[in-house]
């Protein structure tokens, strides 16, 4: 590797994140949620914001957990039991705080704020941290980008889906069906960004 | 070898445990809401704990407001108007709320959690719904599905109800894994028997509380009701009556024909009873010594579709068709609907197209 400045790094690893290696239309990751919370708009966005900020703090949670914890004690194996178990009590532990203070999200998150626990989106940012041997500030940059990227999809989606909803959708198609459609369009549109960051 | 898998045993429960300390901690710290005061209509005072809802909380207080669902927000009958404290409203309460409402500050009870001082307005009347220790005392079979169980108060030993109203049963805990629930149901007893109600329930497959009164209530145990509830009742004037009321919908019915008999009340009324086969109808006896003892009341069983082998001589279709068939004179009458909101929804129309006016409609629908 060249010389690059580690700030750039970070950066670079952001914007890709967001962009060419977007979690969910491109890896295929937290497809669940995608598709069932983006019908409207506002819970799009609480869903989406609660991600980023899920995402951002069980990874920085996780990279301390692997290299402080994981490696000098050798539980190589046992490194996915113990990311969903930091992942499982980080989510319990929002859940408690949102339902406190902004009842409102916690009613309009409904079951799915618990199910983030289960969303492979989070699990798979841990997991490509690991394998992608990333330092401690560019796992910030990398799990805030993949938020990022993966709150712009959901309420993208739900966006084209409200407006949709003044459309003439042929019956079979109507609810999922299109959405899977409208993913895979955009997904096809994230190709486009392919090549932008390669070589850095 | 042994060192290493003693190693992360214990290092994998040291941080569940970790984790779990921390989780206990914040739920210690996040749930409790400490002490809440509730004032009620100005005047009253009640120091509650807050964290639950504000419809349990009421309960806990001896005050009982109506609801049909206990609390699931899915039947609406909870509202309340809360001046202060209530925080935004929530995405559950949203359907149940005219515009109006929202801007006077109404809310369901049951969604609204206790979570600092709040300010509250209860109806006076609901200050007189009590609750009811009685003893359950006969199981009637009624048809294959429907049971009417007679219960005698305890204590109170009376309750004055006003004939179409409901109470709601307390389901106890009758197995694992079941929550107490309150349903509603019509009081369906003769008003004049001031020691005991009756209600006729029909099973619901998987019901939680009609599970419990089929398989579990057997006579001589004790369950609590709280009530009575509703605005379901008989008006003041002299408008000829259609009472329109299939399966256990026939409850509150009763109760006003048992009312009307007593008072010899002249006013004429004809009853519209629907089943699908003859076997979902009941009471036949009791309806035709009404048809005697009431001056001016008539009894229409009407059968959907008598099932092969059932012989039938009255009148067949479904009930709204009878109706459609035999009213002639419905911009004069007065009609008073129980069912389910399919059947209700489907009289309230075919009325509508026979020239009564909405304001003539009475219901209760079982939600």
């Amino acid at each position: 590797m060249n010389q690059t400045p580690e700030i750039w790094q970070v950066f670079v690893v952001c914007i890709s994140a967001v962009f060419t290696q977007n979690m969910v239309l491109t890896y295929f990751l937290g497809l669940c949620p995608f598709l069932g919370v983006s019908r409207e708009l506002k819970a799009a966005m609480g869903l989406g914001a609660a991600v980023v900020f899920v995402l951002t703090a069980t990874c920085m949670l996780n990279w301390l957990l692997y290299h402080y914890v994981i490696i000098p004690l050798g539980l190589y194996f046992f490194r996915f039991i113990l990311f969903i178990i930091v992942i499982a009590a980080f989510v319990q532990f929002i859940e408690m705080v949102i339902e406190r203070y902004s009842p409102v999200l916690y009613q309009s998150l409904g079951i799915f704020l618990p199910l983030i626990t289960v969303n492979c989106a989070i699990l798979g940012a841990a997991l490509f941290m690991v394998i992608r041997d990333y330092s401690f500030i560019i796992t910030v940059g990398y799990s805030l980008g993949s938020g990022i990227g993966w709150f712009m999809a959901i309420v993208t989606l739900a966006g084209i889906r409200q407006k949709l909803t003044y459309s003439r959708i042929p019956r079979g198609l109507q609810g999922p069906g299109i959405a899977v459609i409208i993913a895979g369009i955009m997904a096809l549109a994230f190709i486009g960004f392919t090549g932008v960051l390669q070589g850095r | 070898m042994i060192f290493s898998i003693l190693v992360s045993v214990f290092v994998v429960s040291t941080i569940g445990a970790v984790l779990a300390a921390v989780l206990c901690a914040s739920e210690y710290f996040f749930r409790s809401y400490g002490p809440c005061e509730i004032t009620v209509n100005n005047e009253r005072k009640l120091n509650v704990e807050g964290g639950s809802n504000l419809l349990s909380v009421l309960t806990e207080q001896k005050i009982f407001i109506p609801s049909a669902c206990g609390g699931r927000g899915t039947c609406g009958l909870c509202k309340l108007k809360i001046q202060e404290g209530a925080g935004p409203l929530l995405p559950t309460e949203e359907p149940f709320l005219t515009a109006e409402e929202k801007n006077s500050n109404i809310r369901l009870s049951c969604q609204v959690k206790v979570r600092n001082n709040l300010k509250i307005e209860i109806p006076p009347e609901l200050f007189a719904i009590r609750e009811y220790v009685c003893k359950c005392t006969e199981i009637t079979d009624l048809t294959y599905d429907m049971k009417q169980f007679r219960f005698e108060l305890i204590e109170p030993k009376t309750m004055g109800y006003i004939p179409g109203q409901y109470v709601q049963l307390l389901t106890p805990v009758y197995k694992k894994g079941i929550e107490e629930v309150y349903r509603a149901y019509s009081i369906s007893s003769d008003p004049a028997d001031k020691n005991a109600i009756e209600l006729i329930i029909r099973l619901v497959p998987g019901g939680i509380c009609t599970t419990y009164c089929f398989e579990y209530l057997k006579v001589g145990d004790t369950v609590k009701v709280n009530g009575p509830y509703g605005q379901f009742r008989l008006s003041d004037t002299n408008a000829p009556i259609i009472f329109i009321a299939g399966g256990s919908g026939m409850a509150p019915i009763k109760c006003m024909l048992h009312h009307m008999k007593n008072t010899s009340n002249k006013r004429p009324a004809t009853y519209y009873f629907g089943g699908n086969t003859v076997k979902d109808l009941c009471l036949l006896d009791l309806m035709r010594s009404f048809e005697k003892d009431i001056p001016n009341f008539k009894f229409v069983p009407v059968v959907a579709r008598p099932a092969e082998g059932e012989t039938w001589n009255g009148q067949t279709g479904l009930v709204t068709e009878a109706v459609k068939r035999n009213v002639k004179n419905a911009s004069e009458c007065e009609a008073y609907l129980c069912g389910s909101p399919g059947m209700i929804d489907a009289a309230i129309k075919i009325l509508l197209e026979l020239g009564m006016s909405i304001k003539q409609i009475f219901y209760d629908k079982f939600e």
